[in-house]
C-alpha cells in the first residue's frame, strides 16, 4: 500500500458521494444505468472472493483458504452472525494449514 | 423549534417512532465494528502500515472499496488496477447520493459532511423511515455511529494484526470471509446471483492471462446482465 493510493482513493470515493449528493442532487439516472450500477457489488465482490480464495499471483491454487472459505460460506448460508462467518473462515484456514 | 415536553416534536431519542431505527442501528454497529476489525487485521497482513490502514477507514469510509484496494495491492497488483476496482465499488455511493439529496436539508457545509457518510447502510436506514424528519435523523444517527465503530474496529484490528503472525491464525482468510459475508445478502435477488456467478467466472478465467488486479476490473462486465429489463417489474436497485 502506498500513501499515493490512499489519497487518490479517498478523493475518488468522496468525489462519487459528493457528485450525487451535492452537484447532481435530485436528478435520477436512466433506469438501465441504475440497474447496472446496482449489480456492481455482486459481480465485483464475488470476483474478490475467488481471487482471495483460489489464486496466488497469477496462479490458480487450491489450499487451506478454500476449506476456510467453504466453512465461511456455509455459515453465511445458515445465517449465522457475521463474527462467526469471519472467525470460522480464519480458524478453519489456520487448522487446515497446520494439520492438513 | 422542538418543544421539550409534549407537542409534535419530542426529543428524538425519546421518539417511539425512532426506537426501531436506533435498535437496528446498534445491531448494525456491532457488525460494522467486526468488519472494521477484520479490515484492520487483513490490511496489515497484506502489507499496509497501521497509519495507512486507519487513514483508509477515516477518509475513504466505503468498506468494500477499501477491502478491494488492499487485497489487490497485497497480491502484487498495480496502482491502476487497485484504484480501478475500488472506484467501481465506490460508484454506487453516487447513486445513493442522488437519492439522499432529496431527503436531506441543510447548508452546503452540512451537505459536504453528509456526503462522506453516504454509504449503503445510512441510505438504507434513512429511506426506511416514514417521514422526512425521521429520515434525516436516521441518516445522521446511523452515519455518525457507524463511522465511530468502523474506525475504532479498524484501529483495534490493525494493532492486533501487527502484533501476531497472520498466517498462523488464518488471518489471510479474514478478507475472503469478509467478502463472503458482504456478498451473501445480495444474492437473494435472481439477477444479482447471475451477476455474482458471472463475475466469479470472469475472474477465474482471466486470472492466469492478465496482470494481478485486472480480473477484478473485468468482473464488472458481469453487470451487463442488468441491460435486460426486469421480467417481474421487481426493483433491483437497493
Amino acid at each position: 500500500m502506498t500513501w499515493a493510493l490512499v489519497i487518490v482513493l479517498a478523493l475518488g470515493a468522496y468525489a462519487f458521494k459528493v457528485t450525487g449528493l451535492v452537484f447532481l442532487g435530485g436528478r435520477s439516472l436512466p433506469p438501465i444505468l441504475e440497474r447496472c450500477l446496482a449489480l456492481i457489488p455482486a459481480a465485483v465482490i464475488s470476483a474478490l472472493v475467488v481471487k482471495d480464495t483460489l489464486t496466488a499471483g497469477q496462479d490458480i491454487v487450491f489450499d487451506a483458504r478454500a476449506a476456510g472459505i467453504a466453512a465461511a460460506a456455509l455459515a453465511a448460508w445458515r445465517r449465522w452472525p457475521l463474527i462467526v462467518v469471519i472467525v470460522l473462515g480464519a480458524v478453519v484456514t489456520a487448522l487446515v494449514r497446520r494439520f492438513g | 423549534m422542538a418543544k421539550r415536553d409534549g407537542g409534535d416534536h419530542v426529543t428524538w431519542w425519546r421518539d417511539p417512532d425512532l426506537r426501531p431505527m436506533i435498535l437496528a442501528c446498534l445491531t448494525l454497529s456491532a457488525a460494522v465494528g467486526v468488519f472494521g476489525f477484520s479490515f484492520g487485521v487483513g490490511s496489515v497482513a497484506a502489507g499496509s502500515s497501521v497509519a495507512q490502514t486507519c487513514a483508509l477507514s477515516l477518509f475513504v469510509f466505503t468498506g468494500a472499496s477499501q477491502f478491494s484496494a488492499v487485497s489487490v495491492i497485497g497480491a502484487g497488483g498495480s496502482f491502476g488496477s487497485a484504484l480501478g476496482g475500488a472506484l467501481l465499488l465506490a460508484a454506487r455511493n453516487g447513486v445513493y447520493g442522488l437519492a439522499m439529496s432529496r431527503r436531506l436539508d441543510g447548508s452546503l457545509g452540512r451537505r459536504l459532511l453528509a456526503a462522506q457518510l453516504t454509504i449503503d447502510e445510512t441510505t438504507a436506514m434513512s429511506v426506511a423511515q416514514s417521514d422526512r424528519r425521521h429520515g434525516q435523523i436516521a441518516f445522521w444517527f446511523t452515519g455518525v455511529t457507524l463511522y465511530l465503530f468502523w474506525n475504532t474496529g479498524t484501529l483495534i484490528g490493525a494493532l492486533t494484526g501487527s502484533a501476531i503472525d497472520p498466517q498462523t491464525f488464518g488471518l489471510d482468510a479474514a478478507f475472503p470471509a469478509g467478502f463472503v459475508a458482504m456478498v451473501w445478502p445480495l444474492l437473494s435477488d435472481r439477477r444479482a446471483r447471475l451477476a455474482a456467478a458471472l463475475g466469479a467466472l470472469i475472474c477465474l478465467a482471466s486470472v492466469s492471462i492478465t496482470p494481478v488486479g485486472v480480473p477484478i476490473l473485468l468482473s464488472a462486465l458481469a453487470v451487463l446482465v442488468g441491460l435486460q429489463r426486469p421480467v417481474d417489474g421487481a426493483v433491483v436497485a437497493r
